[in-house]
């Protein structure tokens, strides 16, 4: 018994070791708003290979996020499709103080599945052999927001709201339009950039208000080095070139 | 405590699940009506087909219907029209969810009774649709009555098949359940808590009226 002491010991040192490194890679759970879906995913890989923690992500509109968020939902970190839900985050107590930034800025698109349906123009909006226009819940996601604007803006709102669809994310206005079931719908650039089988009309930035997405540490991630490191590397260069990549500005 | 874009909702569901029941009872009952005349593995195919709904997520059928309401699908080709985003459309589906809910009780009821009554009604002369409609329709109503409200409470209540086919336009496909959901994500919980409220109420006597019913039922053939 006395000589398989030394061995006992050495094994106990390698499990404090083992235990020493898993508190290193810590694992961190981030909500993220759908458009975002595709960007996060590949920033998600680089991450986990540059610091050795793993990320979960939870993905819905923002709205539907934040509603989770104040019902103490176990998210560290929020990646909004705006800068109202992190801010109201932030003034509910929901939020660290002074960690909100703006990660991306969205691109609007209308957007067909059929490679002939848009001619680079707004103008299929105004025919009317249009059924169904897809967009996203307005209230909740800022991508259906910008689209109102635009559609207010081209003087067509009134004329297009009895054939508008909504989706309860822009990851849903999408999916009826990709199912052919809505012709058209204004979508997220990001979500469609790497399809280049259907038909579009990217809509010029004077028609929306931007839309400015910020992220925020929340306060269930404030004392999570993983979730601050997230943060940090979501502004490093290497996260901003798969953001670019997305279609997505950067830098306000 | 309700604002007109509330009732313009509560309407357009009590209209979907009025019609959906409607329907189910004139196409559900002459179904459980053959379902219930003996053992064939046709029969139990059939019947699988009906009661798929009680297992399957409301999405996965959704899904599905999403799919075969597109433009160049043949459900497309067969209505002239598609379907997506309309009342119809949402008829269809609901028809197909709450199919099993009507069916199953009113085929209960029809296997409840026996091939006796028929025969006796054979012997006295009546033709299989005199007998039909004046012996099992009356003999089988608390089957009936069971199967339409259990239908309709279920329309109501439908979520998943309305949030993938419905593309929630006011008047047309924006019903009570994902109304609900709207309020809740919006944090308008005092009128998600009317609404909600209602529902719960609603389930409430359903099941409770169920009950009182099957009781009667159950006493009345108390004899056997």
């Amino acid at each position: 018994m006395n000589f398989s002491h030394p061995a006992l010991r050495s094994g106990v040192c390698a499990l404090a070791l083992l235990i020493g490194t898993a508190a290193q890679a810590d694992e961190i759970l981030v909500a993220v708003a759908a458009n975002f879906t595709a960007a996060a995913k590949d920033i998600g890989t680089a991450f986990t290979a540059a610091t050795g923690h793993t990320v979960s992500y939870s993905f819905g509109s923002t709205g539907q996020l934040y509603t989770q968020i104040t019902q103490d939902a176990p998210f560290e970190v929020f990646l909004a499709a705006d800068q109202a839900r992190p801010e109201k985050a932030e003034a509910e107590g929901f939020a660290v103080p002074d960690t909100r930034f703006t990660y991306a800025t969205g691109k609007l698109l209308l957007w067909s599945a059929d490679p002939e349906t848009i001619d680079g123009t707004p103008d299929i909006l105004s025919s009317p052999d249009l059924t169904h226009v897809s967009y996203a819940n307005p209230q909740t996601a800022p991508y259906g927001a910008a689209a109102v604007e635009t559609m207010q803006a081209l003087g067509l709102y009134d004329a297009l709201k009895p054939r508008l669809v909504e989706g309860k994310s822009i990851s849903q206005a999408q999916q009826f339009v990709a199912t052919g079931n809505a012709e058209v719908g204004f979508v997220a650039l990001s979500q469609v950039i790497a399809d280049d089988s259907g038909s579009s009309w990217l809509v010029p930035d004077d028609l929306y208000s931007p839309i400015r997405q910020d992220a925020v540490l929340l306060v269930k991630g404030g004392n999570n080095e993983a979730a601050k490191a997230y943060l940090a590397f979501l502004q490093g260069a290497e996260a901003l070139s798969i953001i670019e990549g997305y279609g997505y500005g950067v830098g306000q | 405590m309700f604002d007109a874009a509330m009732i313009e909702v509560i309407l357009l569901t009590l209209k979907l699940a009025g019609l959906t029941t409607l329907l189910l009872l004139i196409l559900g009952t002459p179904l459980a009506w053959w379902l219930s005349r003996g053992r064939s593995l046709t029969r139990d195919v059939v019947s699988t087909i009906v009661s798929l709904p009680i297992v399957l997520p409301p999405t996965v059928l959704g899904f599905y219907l999403l799919i075969a309401m597109g433009p160049s699908s043949p459900l497309t080709t067969l209505v002239g029209r598609p379907l997506a985003f309309t009342f119809e459309g949402l008829v269809l589906g609901s028809v197909i969810y709450s199919m099993p809910f009507v069916v199953n009780p009113i085929r209960n009821a029809f296997e409840a009774m026996g091939p006796r009554p028929m025969e006796v009604a054979a012997t006295l002369r009546a033709s299989p649709w005199d007998a039909f409609v004046t012996v099992a329709l009356p003999l089988a109503s608390p089957g009936l009555l069971t199967g339409a409200i259990l239908g309709f409470a279920h329309t109501v209540g439908e979520f998943g098949v309305v949030l993938m086919i419905g593309g929630s336009i006011p008047g047309r496909t924006k019903v009570l359940s994902t109304t609900i959901f709207d309020y809740v994500e919006t944090l308008q919980w005092g009128r998600a808590h009317v609404l909600a409220g209602g529902m719960l109420i609603l389930s409430f006597a359903v099941i409770l009226f169920m009950t009182q019913v099957e009781r009667r039922l159950v006493g009345g053939r108390g004899g056997r």
